[in-house]
């Protein structure tokens, strides 16, 4: 995350620890960003991520539960919409029906009140808040249509209109107002792809030479990497990445980023030491380095960056799986033992054939591991279970003295032959990556939960289970499921690690 | 091979029959009926005579037509079915806005309170109207008075199918262009103004023509409410063909007809734009 600039006076918005729950479901969360005066912003994530009511924020439709949104300096967090310097291109256009394309594009300007000297009766010269005399109206939208190639369409229904002219209409009839920010909420969503081609380069143009600072929302990563200076990246209400499109692409700060933006081939492995990393069961020199020694981490290797070679030349074996066309080039998947690699090249081996692969030193990309391990906290039950994470879970409390057993009521016996009841003891839980196991049968295990996010790390899927209370279970499998399903959580009993998290509490 | 042969098909225009049926013996022939009847006299033959009447009732030339007893009917009738109308508007208007806009899950309810009066029998609900003007002592007191009250029985009578149209179109209005408009500029005065009264305007044409026509012939209101005293277009036609005035009566039944067709008409009625789609569907 960037941290906030002395000098704001450059930044034309500035979000700060803003916050927005909608009914206690928080949605977005502390999220801090600055916009500089002129630059070309856009939030990137998948449905769901924030990004929209961000957005929607900056707009002034929403207001922030906590936090504070400052334009130039100053705080707008509680301004009504029609008080911000700020005109929103909507998602479906929102054109009103009801007016034709000229009165749609004055709509803001008849509400205008500009101040125009008069001279009252006296001959004094007073200042005096009027309405912009219909002429300068008139100039102002004819511009704005010249700006989005509609010339002539002045008189024409909304309804007459195609989507991509409608999208046009919408973009003249919030430049027409001279905003300091133009917020573009998926505004290309609607369109085809070669119109929505068109109107990405377009809608760049456009932005080079008015000046104003776009604010603009997208899912669609390509279009993010083309159009924008900056790129926000968000997941699941908080801010991932900032950069610029080519420090997303080529340094992706975390998994998450790096499935997101562009295809991806991503590893768990061990740094060895600097310069050399170690995954899929084999050493790669890389250009990475300030790691621990032996630290997990996941390697990022984009599927341009490896190349296919002899078998016996290759830093990898494997066997082609598949072989797409995909225009530009070939997609291949090559099984190499449990990993299964994407690669994209214009040379085509044959689907059987063996091959080897190499990765240079430049295309692997190492990152931090986010998550190592499941930590909770959690409260020991009457029955020795452990309730953490929205669930309940058998375990071996004895673990938490070492040498202790239970007796037949219950209680725990320590080594020195105390007798203790661990009721309501609190306790930090720690379950690993590849212990709990999902199933469908709901009655299984001891928490239930949807899954929130799944990557493909080449051997095994990544998930993320949510519970019903929003806690989440970080796990592997080898199986694929989907998004959205519902499923039960089981964790065998040695495999919860317990530690006592306040020792003076359990001894009473 | 054998002549295939050919099984009548069912096609979806005979669904069509029953309704055409219908129309033809219950609209159809009786609308023939009366322009037979209005056109013709006791022996049969086609005459212009009850035009004459109609137009020149008090024998006083065309210009006495202006204060003949029909034409001083059909004012009576227009004037209360447009204060009805207009008062029904001012009351279903902002009543249908409130349970649209209103943030509760169970919305339908709030509207039902609207419409379970009409459950209830209509001449029971009349009945107990007149009660209730008899106590408060405006019951015929005098012939503004019986008005007034006739107007309060229409409005009484017809306010549910005011709120529901309406409440239909601004329910549907897609809240993305008020925060355009808001967006643009306007305060939220402005921008129901703007954008959500002119969008609303299909429902209030909708709900317009479903109180202001009926309002123009139902004289069950009126003779309950005033005992018999205000006469509406309705009642007229009524005492003509309880006269045994058929000719008359029919003549009288055509003028209406052409009344309501060209109400229907300025009201936009009959335009095939998306508008008169609203006022199909609106209803309910």
């Amino acid at each position: 995350m960037e941290t906030i600039n002395k000098d704001s006076k450059k930044h034309i918005i500035e979000l700060i620890d803003v916050s927005k729950e909608f009914d206690g479901v928080s949605v977005v969360e502390n999220i801090n960003f600055y916009v500089r005066k002129g630059e070309f912003v856009t939030f990137l994530g998948p449905s769901g991520c924030g990004k929209t009511t961000t957005l929607r924020m900056i707009a002034g439709f929403e207001m922030p539960t906590s936090g504070q949104i400052l334009l130039n300096g100053e705080d707008i967090s509680n301004l009504p919409p029609n008080k911000r310097p700020v005109n929103t291109v909507f998602q479906k256009y929102a054109l009103f029906p009801h007016l034709n394309v000229f009165e749609n594009v004055a709509f803001g300007l008849k509400l205008k009140r500009v101040e125009t000297t008069v001279v009252d009766g006296n001959g004094k010269e007073k200042i005096k808040m009027t309405k912009m005399p219909k002429a300068v109206i008139a100039e102002k939208v004819r511009r704005a249509l010249d700006i989005v190639d509609l010339s002539g369409f002045e008189k024409r229904s909304i309804s007459t209109l195609s989507g991509g002219q409608q999208q046009r209409i919408a973009i003249a009839r919030a430049i027409v107002n001279e905003p300091e920010i133009l917020l573009l909420d998926e505004p290309l969503g609607a369109l085809d792809l070669k119109m929505r081609k068109e109107m990405q380069l377009e809608l760049k143009a456009m932005h080079k030479r008015l000046g104003i600072t776009f604010i603009y929302v997208t899912h669609d990563q390509e279009e993010a990497l083309t159009m924008s200076d900056t790129i926000i990246v968000m997941s699941d209400g908080s801010i991932q990445q900032i950069g610029t499109p080519e420090m997303i692409y080529n340094e992706p700060k975390n998994t998450f980023v790096a499935d997101f933006i562009g295809e991806s081939n991503i590893f768990s492995g061990v740094m060895s030491k600097d310069g050399l990393v170690r995954f899929c069961g084999k050493p790669f020199t890389c250009l990475d380095s300030g790691f621990e020694k032996d630290e997990p981490i996941d390697v990022v290797v984009r599927p341009e960056d490896v190349q296919i070679v002899a078998p016996e030349n290759g830093q990898l074996k494997g066997k082609v799986t598949s072989v797409v066309f995909k225009g530009m080039h070939y997609q291949i998947l090559v099984q190499c033992g449990r990993y299964e690699i994407e690669i994209q090249s214009t040379v085509t081996p044959e689907v059987g054939a063996l091959v080897g692969l190499c990765v240079q030193p430049d295309g692997i990309h190492v990152m931090r591991k986010k998550f190592r391990v499941n930590k909770f906290t959690g409260v020991i039950t009457k029955r020795n279970t452990v309730e953490f994470g929205d669930g309940e879970f058998e375990c071996d409390v004895t673990q938490l003295y070492p040498g202790s057993y239970l007796d037949e009521e219950g209680y725990l016996i320590t080594a020195k032959g105390e007798k203790l009841d661990l009721t309501d003891t609190e306790v930090n839980v720690e379950v690993g990556l590849h212990d709990i196991t999902m199933s469908d049968n709901l009655e299984e295990g001891g928490a239930q939960g949807n899954i929130i996010s799944l990557i493909y790390k080449s051997e095994y899927y990544r998930y993320i289970v949510r519970t019903e209370n929003e806690e989440d279970y970080v796990l592997a499998c080898e199986d694929l499921w989907n998004e959205n399903d519902l499923v039960s959580l089981s964790i065998p009993k040695d495999k919860i690690r317990l530690t006592l998290k306040d020792t003076e509490g359990a001894k009473k | 091979m054998t002549q295939v042969k050919v099984r009548p098909r069912f096609s979806r225009k005979l669904l069509a029959i029953p309704y055409g049926l219908f129309l033809a013996v219950f609209v159809l022939i009786p609308l023939l009926i009366i322009i037979y009847y209005a056109f013709t006299d006791d022996a049969g033959k086609f005459s212009w005579d009850y035009l004459r009447v109609f137009f020149n009732e008090n024998g006083e030339g065309f210009w006495g037509f202006f204060t003949s007893y029909n034409f001083k009917t059909i004012m009576r009738s227009l004037f209360i079915s447009v204060m009805s109308t207009l008062i029904c508007l001012l009351i279903a208007y902002p009543v249908a806005y409130i349970i649209a806009k209103c943030k509760l899950k169970n919305k339908s309810v709030l509207l039902l309170l609207f419409i379970v009066p009409m459950w209830v029998n209509f001449v029971l609900r009349i009945n107990a109207l007149k009660e209730l003007f008899v106590w408060m002592g405006t019951y015929n007191k005098s012939n503004a008075w019986n008005i007034v009250n006739t107007i309060i029985g229409m409005v009484y009578d017809f306010l549910p199918f005011m709120i529901l149209p309406i409440y239909t179109t601004i329910i549907k209005i897609d809240k993305s262009y008020l925060e355009a408009a808001k967006d643009l500029g306007a305060t939220p005065a402005r921008a129901f103004v703007k954008v959500t009264l002119p969008l609303s305007k299909a429902g209030i044409m909708s709900g317009v023509s479903m109180v202001f026509l009926p309002s123009m012939t139902n004289y069950v209101v009126s003779n309950y409410l005033t005992f018999r005293n205000v006469k509406i277009i309705g009642k007229l036609i009524d005492d003509y063909f309880m006269g045994d005035l058929w000719h008359d009566g029919s003549f009288i039944a055509l003028v209406l007809l052409l009344f309501m067709f060209l109400f229907t008409w300025l009201t936009g009625g009959f335009s095939a734009d998306e508008q008169t789609e609203t006022r199909g569907t609106s209803l309910w």
